[in-house]
C-alpha cells in the first residue's frame, strides 16, 4: 500500500471507483443484482431509485460495511472482490449515514477531529503528556478541524456535544467529520432527508462548495429529483436491486424505464 | 447576527478562561492540602480507615471509568484485575527483594494489563450485558487460580500474602512498621500521577478514539478507529490501573489479604463508584470513590453523633438501606452522577 494515500488519485474524468457484477443477498432477498457502474473523479454521481431499491445496501458494499457475494470493486486502479471499512478510510473514502451515526457523547469538534484520527501518529507515551509532539500534532489538526467548521458554518456548536443538536445539524456535522478526513470519495447516504427547503437549499449549496473547493469526487443517495437534477453531473438508477439506467442528468429524465419504474412513482408521490 | 456571535464568543472565552483558571487554582489548592495540610492534621485513623483506602479506590475507579465510561465497555472483573496486581506484586516482592518497591507498584500494573487484554478479547464479538458476564467469568476465575495455586500465595499455610517491610529513599512504605502518613503520601502521589497522565490521553487520540467506540462502534470503523485494537488497550490500561489499586490495597492498606479481599463485592463496589460520580469523568471517579468510601463510615458515626441507640445489627441493616436509599435518589437526580451535578451548579453559578 503506498504511504500516501492520495497516490493514484485518478486525473479529473478518469474513473475513481466501478463496480462489476455486485451481488448480495439478505436471506430471501435480493438486495443487489448483477449491478455495474463507474464513478468518475470530479464529478457528483447520484444513486437514485424507489425504496428498497438497493441505494443504501450500494454505498455498504462500496464502503466494506457488506460483503457483496459476486463481483468486484475497483477504487483509485485497485481491484477487491470486498472492501473493508478500515481500508476504505485508509485509502480515502469517508461517508455519512442515512440515520446520523455521530458519536453522540462528543462534542462538534471532537467528532470533527475524531474524522482526522487515521491522520494523527503519536505514539501512546507522547499522549501522556500535556506538552510535547503529541500536543503540537493535536493542535496542528484541530487548526484543520476548525476550518472545517468554519466552512460548515457550525462554529457555533463547535464545543456542544452533538446528541443535543437538532437533526438537520447533526446532518452537517457529520458531513463535517467526513470532510475532515479530506476524503478522495465521498459517500453521501441521503443528505438532506428530514429537513426542510431551507435546509436543504443550504446543504446543497455545501455540496456543491466542496466539490468547487476540493474537487472531491461524490455519490449522493437523494430522493428529492430536483436536488438531484441539481447536483449531480451523472446518475446511477437502482430499482429491485438492478440498474435500470445510468447516464447524465438529461438521459435518465428522459429514460422511459426510469419514468415508469420511479420518476412515475415519484410523481405521483409528490402530486 | 454576526455582532451578536462575536459578543457570544467574547463572553464565552471570557467564561472558559475563567473556569479554566479556577480549575487550575482549585487543584493546586487541594494538592497543596493533600500533601501538606492533611498528613500532619489528620489523624492515624482518619489516614488508616478514611483516606489510604479512598484513595486507592479514586485509582481502581479511574481504571474502571477509563474502560466502562470513556471506552464503552462494561467490566464486573475489577476485583480480579487488582488481585493481580496485587499478588505479582507480593511475588515480585519475595523473589527480588532488593527490587524498589515502588518500581514493583509500576510493573505489577503490567500483569494486570496482560491479563485485561486477554480478558478483553471477548469485547470484539460481545458488548454490554454480554461482555458484563464474560469479565465477571473472568473475575471468578482469577480469584479460583489464586486460591488454587499455592505458587501465588508462597505456599503459605494460611493462604495469605503479606507486605514485607520495605523502604524507599530510607522511608518505610510498606510492612507493619510503616508510618500511615507515609504511606498515606505514597499514594495520593501515585493518584495524582495516574490522574494527570489519564487527563491527558483522554484528550489525545486515543481517548477520542475510545469515546468514538463507546458512542457508535460502526461510524468509529467508517472513520478508521481499529476496534479490536482500541477496545484492547482499553481494556490493558484499564487494568494496568486495577492492578497498580490492588498491590496498593494489600501493600498501603490492608497489610495481608486473602483472595476475600478482591471478590466481586469489590468490582460492584469500585463500578457502583464510578456510576454515582459519573461515567465518562475523570474527577467523577474520585468523587464517586469518595462518596462510596466515606458515606458508610459517616453512617456508622452518625448513631452515636445523634443519641440513638440501636441494636449493632440493626444499626448496620440501616445503615446499609440508606447508603442504598442514598445512591438511587442521587441518580434519580442527575443520571450522569454527581460529576454532572457539580458541572451544572457551576454553569449556573458561573464559575
Ligand atoms: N441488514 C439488512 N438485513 C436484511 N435486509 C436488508 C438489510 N439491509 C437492507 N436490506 C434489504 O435490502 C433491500 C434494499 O435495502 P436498502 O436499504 O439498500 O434500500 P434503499 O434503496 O437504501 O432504500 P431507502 O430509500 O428506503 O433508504 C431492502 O429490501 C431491505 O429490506
Ligand atoms: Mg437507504
Amino acid at each position: 500500500m503506498p504511504a500516501d494515500p492520495k497516490n493514484g488519485h485518478p486525473a479529473p474524468g478518469e474513473p475513481m471507483l466501478s463496480v462489476e457484477g455486485i451481488a448480495l443477498r439478505f436471506g430471501g432477498v435480493q438486495a443487489l443484482a448483477g449491478v455495474e457502474f463507474t464513478i468518475y473523479a470530479g464529478e457528483i454521481c447520484a444513486i437514485i431509485g424507489p425504496n428498497g431499491a438497493g441505494k443504501t445496501s450500494m454505498l455498504n458494499v462500496l464502503n466494506g460495511a457488506y460483503q457483496p457475494s459476486e463481483g468486484t470493486i475497483t477504487f483509485k486502479g485497485r481491484t477487491r472482490r470486498k472492501m473493508h471499512p478500515r481500508v476504505a478510510a485508509l485509502e480515502g473514502m469517508a461517508r455519512t449515514f442515512q440515520n446520523v451515526a455521530l458519536f453522540k457523547g462528543m462534542s462538534t469538534l471532537d467528532n470533527v477531529m475524531a474524522g482526522r484520527n487515521l491522520k494523527m501518529h503519536s505514539n501512546f507515551v507522547a499522549c501522556l503528556l500535556p506538552v510535547g509532539p503529541s500536543r503540537a500534532e493535536e493542535a496542528r489538526h484541530r487548526a484543520h478541524a476548525d476550518e472545517v467548521i468554519s466552512f460548515l458554518e457550525i462554529e457555533d456548536i463547535r464545543n456542544v456535544p452533538v446528541g443535543r443538536l437538532p437533526y438537520g445539524l447533526q446532518k452537517r456535522v457529520e458531513l463535517a467529520r467526513a470532510l475532515a478526513a479530506e476524503p478522495d470519495l465521498l459517500l453521501l447516504d441521503e443528505p438532506m432527508a428530514g429537513m426542510n427547503r431551507g435546509e436543504k437549499a443550504e446543504m446543497s449549496r455545501f455540496i456543491l462548495e466542496t466539490k468547487a473547493r476540493f474537487g472531491t469526487t461524490m455519490a449522493l443517495i437523494e430522493h428529492d429529483m430536483s436536488v438531484v437534477m441539481e447536483l449531480s453531473d451523472h446518475i446511477v438508477v437502482l430499482d429491485y436491486g438492478r440498474k435500470i439506467a445510468d447516464g447524465t442528468p438529461e438521459e435518465v429524465r428522459t429514460d422511459q424505464t426510469v419514468i415508469d419504474a420511479y420518476l412515475g412513482v415519484a410523481t405521483e408521490d409528490d402530486a | 447576527m454576526t455582532v451578536l456571535s462575536y459578543f457570544n464568543d467574547l463572553y464565552s472565552t471570557f467564561f472558559a478562561t475563567r473556569s479554566r483558571t479556577i480549575n487550575t487554582v482549585f487543584v493546586t489548592v487541594i494538592s497543596l492540602l493533600a500533601l501538606f495540610a492533611v498528613p500532619t492534621l489528620a489523624n492515624e485513623y482518619w489516614l488508616q480507615a478514611i483516606l489510604i483506602p479512598f484513595l486507592i479506590f479514586a485509582l481502581a475507579a479511574l481504571g474502571l471509568n477509563l474502560l466502562t465510561g470513556f471506552a464503552g465497555q462494561l467490566s464486573l472483573g475489577t476485583g480480579g484485575f487488582m488481585a493481580v496486581g496485587a499478588y505479582s506484586a507480593f511475588k515480585m516482592t519475595t523473589a527480588w527483594p532488593e527490587l524498589d518497591i515502588i518500581a514493583i507498584f509500576f510493573i505489577s500494573g503490567f500483569f494486570a494489563a496482560g491479563v485485561g487484554i486477554l480478558f478483553g478479547l471477548p469485547s470484539l464479538r460481545i458488548k454490554g450485558f454480554y461482555l458484563a458476564v464474560a469479565t465477571l467469568a473472568a473475575q471468578f476465575f482469577l480469584i479460583w487460580l489464586f486460591n488454587r495455586v499455592p505458587w501465588f500465595y508462597n505456599d503459605n499455610p494460611s493462604g495469605t500474602i503479606t507486605a514485607p517491610p520495605r523502604t524507599f529513599a530510607g522511608v518505610m512504605v510498606t510492612g507493619p512498621e510503616a508510618a500511615a502518613e507515609v504511606r498515606y503520601l505514597v499514594a495520593l502521589v501515585l493518584l495524582a500521577v495516574f490522574v494527570f497522565f489519564s487527563w491527558n490521553l483522554m484528550r489525545s487520540r486515543f481517548g477520542r478514539a475510545w469515546m468514538a467506540v463507546r458512542d457508535m462502534d460502526v461510524a468509529a470503523e467508517i472513520v478508521g478507529i481499529p476496534l479490536l485494537r482500541t477496545k484492547l488497550l482499553a481494556f490493558g490500561v484499564s487494568s494496568y490501573l486495577c492492578g497498580v489499586a490492588g498491590a496498593l490495597f494489600v501493600f498501603l492498606y490492608l497489610g495481608s489479604a486473602e483472595t476475600i479481599a478482591f471478590d466481586v463485592n469489590v468490582s460492584f463496589l469500585v463500578l457502583f463508584m464510578i456510576i454515582v460520580g459519573g461515567l465518562g469523568s475523570i474527577t467523577g471517579s474520585i468523587i464517586g470513590a469518595a462518596f462510596i468510601t466515606i458515606l458508610p463510615i459517616f453512617l456508622t458515626n452518625l448513631n452515636p453523633i445523634l443519641g440513638i441507640d440501636l441494636a449493632v445489627d440493626l444499626a448496620k441493616h440501616i445503615e446499609v438501606i440508606i447508603f442504598g436509599g442514598l445512591i438511587i435518589v442521587i441518580l434519580i437526580l442527575e443520571p450522569h452522577g454527581m460529576a454532572r451535578l457539580i458541572q451544572i451548579s457551576r454553569e449556573r453559578l458561573r464559575i
